[in-house]
């Protein structure tokens, strides 16, 4: 593959986005072939350590804000016809609120998964309360003379401590989890709006 | 290594490779690539976001009769790199630590 070719191969893995987008990138990989070249790197070699045009193009579109993406991909090819616009804008009382819902749903899935982090936060601190409670107990037993009471509260609270500080840290693995399972949420809707070219 | 690490790994190591003086893509790459395995196609999105977060800006030059852009470090992406720097002595300080052969008690 020549410098050209993949120039031409990478615009129309790219073709969905914006013309100066396509454009900034063309420009980037022309210079670093040029660059290459400039070196004494024979025209092929240097475009095929590029790697694949594919992987390229992914980069570059996984990189590009959502709502650049979605506009490239509502994109029609050619110019909208007069009936189709009137279609559109007639429709839009059912598709509207039907894509609004799809975002809200997104966004509930989003909510949901953080309340899931907070609930278990809040039971780690009521058993942490727990041990507050068993401790203080503890005191009150022992000063109305009741020792075997007291002790027994003592281990139940100390119990409820350590089960506190275990599950603080599972808390905090939990909530880092759910923060990486928002991010590739987030990636997968991105590459919804990808365009996959046919080869 | 954890790929969020990497990341922002990458974005300080661009920056320094601008930092004495303007530089462009694949030179940035022959600076960076004997410390960090970086492609092409890494490289460009990083050059993006760093200049859209005004840590770098672009020219265009003139280089045998063809463009090549050139990127200059802000004031904004040297003092990112001064709070790497901090941050990593810290990091530093607790890596001596755990790899330390025994352990001394006070």
């Amino acid at each position: 593959m020549n410098k050209q070719e993949f120039l031409l191969a990478l615009r129309g893995a790219l073709s969905a986005l914006p013309e100066a987008d396509i454009r900034a990138s063309l420009d980037y990989y022309a210079e670093i072939i040029d660059d290459r070249m400039e070196e004494g790197i024979p025209e092929t070699e240097a475009v095929a350590s590029l790697g694949a045009v594919v992987a390229a193009a992914e980069q570059i579109l996984l990189d590009m804000p959502l709502p650049k993406l979605v506009k490239a991909r509502v994109k029609p090819k050619r110019k909208l016809r007069a009936w189709e616009v009137v279609l559109i804008a007639v429709g839009s009382p059912v598709w509207f609120p039907i894509l609004l819902a799809l975002a809200v749903v997104v966004l509930a899935v989003y909510i949901v998964l953080w309340a899931v982090a907070v609930s278990l936060y809040a039971a780690d601190i009521s058993i942490g309360a727990g041990f507050v409670a068993g401790v203080a107990g503890t005191v009150l037993l022992f000063v109305m003379g009741h020792p075997a009471s007291a002790l027994a509260l003592l281990s139940a609270g100390i119990v409820c401590g350590g089960l506190a500080i275990f599950g603080f840290f599972g808390c905090n693995a939990a909530a880092k989890g759910i923060w990486r399972l928002g991010k590739l949420m987030w990636r997968g809707i991105k590459s919804c709006f990808i365009r996959k070219e046919e080869e | 290594m954890d790929i969020q690490l990497k990341r922002g790994l990458l974005d300080v190591c661009v920056l320094a490779a601008i930092k004495n003086e303007d530089s462009y893509g694949y030179q940035i790459i022959k600076d960076i690539k004997p410390y960090v395995d970086i492609s092409e196609s890494t490289l460009y999105p990083i050059l993006r976001r760093l200049e859209s977060a005004e840590l770098l800006t672009v020219r265009s030059a003139e280089h045998n009769g063809r463009l090549r852009k050139y990127y200059h470090i802000t004031e904004a992406g040297v003092a990112r790199i001064e709070a790497f720097k901090e941050e990593w002595a810290e990091i530093m300080s607790i890596y001596r630590f755990v790899t330390q052969e025994e352990v001394k008690h006070e």
